[in-house]
């Protein structure tokens, strides 16, 4: 396709977006996009969607990929507890499509998904149906907020917010933060695993320690974890609390929250009382994407979809493939760099699949930091591989940060690359 | 301003068209070298300045990079647990990955009078081992050097000789100026030659010599 040709497609598609709704009341849904050779859909542009659609593009140029995605803009979680105590605003984390499309020959539609129909390889988005050879679904997560006696899915965010997808609500608690009394209690809670980002929790425990050291001193953290420990780099954050943000952060192990009592502000915690805070994150806890359940890919009594190792072809529908958060990957996390890794072999492996190759191997890595403060940072980094089917960690020790944390300020400086790289990787 | 963004473009524009070129039979090495990218930049070009492009690196410089992470000999954060968790075979097609790839020259600007110094510094000190492709060219194109040839290079280092040298031209200054300053605090390892060579050095030197090579922008292995 021209240039000219696809920009004038492009338009096409973004006011068929916001056409749809009157249009097509009432209607059987009509075929859009009618599909004339071999086409991979891909639904989310998050970290592994937009990687897949790119990398689908780089691997075979002769393969139309259609990037379906709800938002023109994309807001990147990691560093977003940044956001959160004014050391980063949002300008840096915030992407667009356009070079997928004009580089990549990506098709954007901007879109939400309603159904997916895995016996039919249709898609049906508010304006119409879409057909795929092959579909790369990576629809992140969703909150499990049934879970939290109380909780009301539109209001209660507003007053107690997760800030778990990037956005309004990091911005929220930013400004709960500011509002905050000196003296006040930040109650940060820890949904039970698996859920996005495992060190992410304690990361904005330091970060929010080390702002309110500086702004309100007599303030304190209170972490409420439903697991029986830190979940990611334990030893690491536990030395940080205690060198870097001494007497600031209190950490309650196998304390889940149960219930929410917006009235007076508090958590209801299982087993406890409840436990009130000036500030209360609420982290629910969390499932795959909801399409991915509408689209019958999630395990039996389960939350997240079971996925071949290698090429993330779900176990349940075959010609759909799951990456990212929403997959369950074994030992890999659910992480951006993760997700990245994943939609790489997936894309390889999807056109295995198509051209009828055998699999390409996954070595999957898993690169993630951590700020233990303004300017330190841990990481961990591990290779992982395929064995008895299932996706494990190479065992080599010492994948973490040194216990001592003594190369923190260079980790920041590397923390500042991987995330710029990571982020070119997915809008250039 | 406008040039300067054409010479951006450009240079996207030909590491896509490279990459398209490189990729589409998916070859050696394929899966670790994309997964990688995840740091070190689409096709290994990096966009974050402390993280090094490894576009068109040396295949054999690669693998013994690699080698030192592992055992730890080349101090790193994660470099050491991801080479350890990588297969010999992994760490090859990493490097024949890479190597395929066209190497692009970094994009933030340097001061002209620090290149200056710096190629002072790099006649004086770092020639004789450190000539890459581009650079074996350009001592060449000095006539004025020429002339005072001690062959010195020609004994020991160099394309003619067939001895392994890292492609550092055109990376970021601020990655080059980490690794120097590892070398002068010790933390980094170095040969007895190269430690003689820092002797002479002081951190003008070593920032200016960053600057040059971070200014190479004809790159060749």
């Amino acid at each position: 396709m021209k240039a000219a040709g696809r920009r004038a497609f492009l338009r096409m598609l973004g006011a068929g977006a916001g056409l749809t709704g009157l249009a097509l009341a009432g209607c059987a849904t009509p075929e859009i996009l009618p599909k004339s050779g071999r086409r991979v859909v891909v639904v989310g542009g998050g970290f592994g969607g937009a990687i897949a659609a790119k990398y689908l593009r780089l691997f075979d140029p002769t393969l139309e990929v259609i990037l379906i995605e709800r938002n023109r803009r994309y807001v990147a979680c990691p560093f977003s507890n940044q956001v959160i105590t004014g050391l980063r605003d949002f300008e840096g984390l915030t992407l667009g499509y356009d070079a997928l499309a004009s580089r990549y020959g990506v098709r954007l539609l901007f879109d939400e998904v309603t159904a997916i129909d895995p016996a039919t390889t249709t898609v049906v988005t508010r304006s119409g149906r879409v057909r795929y050879d092959r579909l790369v679904l990576a629809p992140g997560i969703d909150f499990r907020t049934e879970l939290i006696d109380g909780y009301d899915p539109r209001t209660t965010p507003e007053l107690m917010p997760h800030a778990w997808q990037a956005g309004p609500q990091t911005l929220l608690l930013k400004r709960q933060l500011e509002a905050m009394p000196d003296g006040g209690r930040v109650l940060i809670s820890v949904p039970a695993a698996p859920y996005r980002c495992p060190p992410g929790p304690y990361e904005r425990a330091c970060l929010i320690a080390a702002w309110l050291r500086r702004h309100k001193p007599r303030a304190k953290v209170i972490v409420l974890d439903a697991n029986p420990d830190i979940t990611a780099m334990g030893a690491l954050f536990r030395e940080a609390w205690k060198t870097r943000h001494a007497g600031m952060i209190e950490y309650l192990p196998a304390t889940r929250v149960s219930g929410v009592d917006t009235a007076a502000g508090a958590f209801v915690v299982e087993g406890v009382e409840s436990v009130r805070g000036d500030v209360l994150n609420l982290i629910p806890p969390q499932r795959a994407g909801a399409i991915a359940a509408r689209a019958d890919l999630v395990e039996e009594g389960g939350h997240w979809c079971p996925v071949d190792p290698r090429s993330f072809e779900s176990t349940r529908h075959p010609g759909v493939h799951v990456i990212g958060d929403a997959a369950i990957a074994g030992a890999m996390p659910k992480s951006g760099y993760a997700a990245n890794a994943q939609a790489k072999v997936c894309a390889l492996n999807v056109l295995a699949l198509m051209n009828g190759k055998p699999p390409h191997e996954l070595d999957g890595i898993n690169v993630c930091y951590a700020a233990i403060g303004e300017d330190e940072d841990i990481s961990i980094a591990q290779v992982f591989r395929v064995a008895d089917g299932r996706i494990v960690a190479a065992p080599v020790p010492g994948g973490a940060s040194p216990a001592n944390l003594s190369r923190g300020r260079l980790e920041h400086r590397y923390a500042e690359s991987w995330l710029r790289n990571i982020l070119a990787e997915m809008s250039g | 301003m406008y040039a300067v963004s054409c010479r951006i473009f450009l240079r996207l524009f030909l590491a896509v068209v490279s990459l398209v070129a490189a990729l589409p039979a998916p070859a050696a090495g394929i899966v670790p070298g994309v997964v990688c990218d995840g740091c070190h930049g689409t096709g290994g070009h990096s966009a974050g300045t402390t993280i090094p492009s490894l576009a068109g690196q040396d295949r054999d410089y690669f693998v013994i990079a690699m080698q030192a992470f592992r055992s730890g000999e080349r101090p790193s954060t994660v470099m050491g647990p991801l080479a350890r968790g990588l297969t010999d075979t992994d760490i090859r097609g990493m490097a024949a990955y890479y190597a395929r790839q066209t190497p692009l020259a970094q994009t933030a600007p340097v001061d002209p009078a620090l290149v200056k110094a710096g190629m002072k510094v790099f006649y004086d000190r770092c020639k004789t081992c450190h000539l890459d492709g581009s650079l074996w060219k350009l001592i060449h194109q000095n006539r004025g050097y020429e002339r005072e040839c001690s062959g010195r290079c020609h004994l020991d280092y160099g394309p003619e000789r067939g001895k392994v040298v890292p492609l550092i031209g055109g990376q970021w200054r601020e990655y080059l100026e980490m690794e120097l300053a590892a070398f002068r605090d010790g933390s980094r390892g170095m040969s007895k030659r190269k430690a003689r060579a820092f002797e002479h050095l002081d951190d003008a030197d070593l920032a200016a010599v960053a600057a040059f090579f971070a200014s190479r922008t004809e790159l060749q292995r």
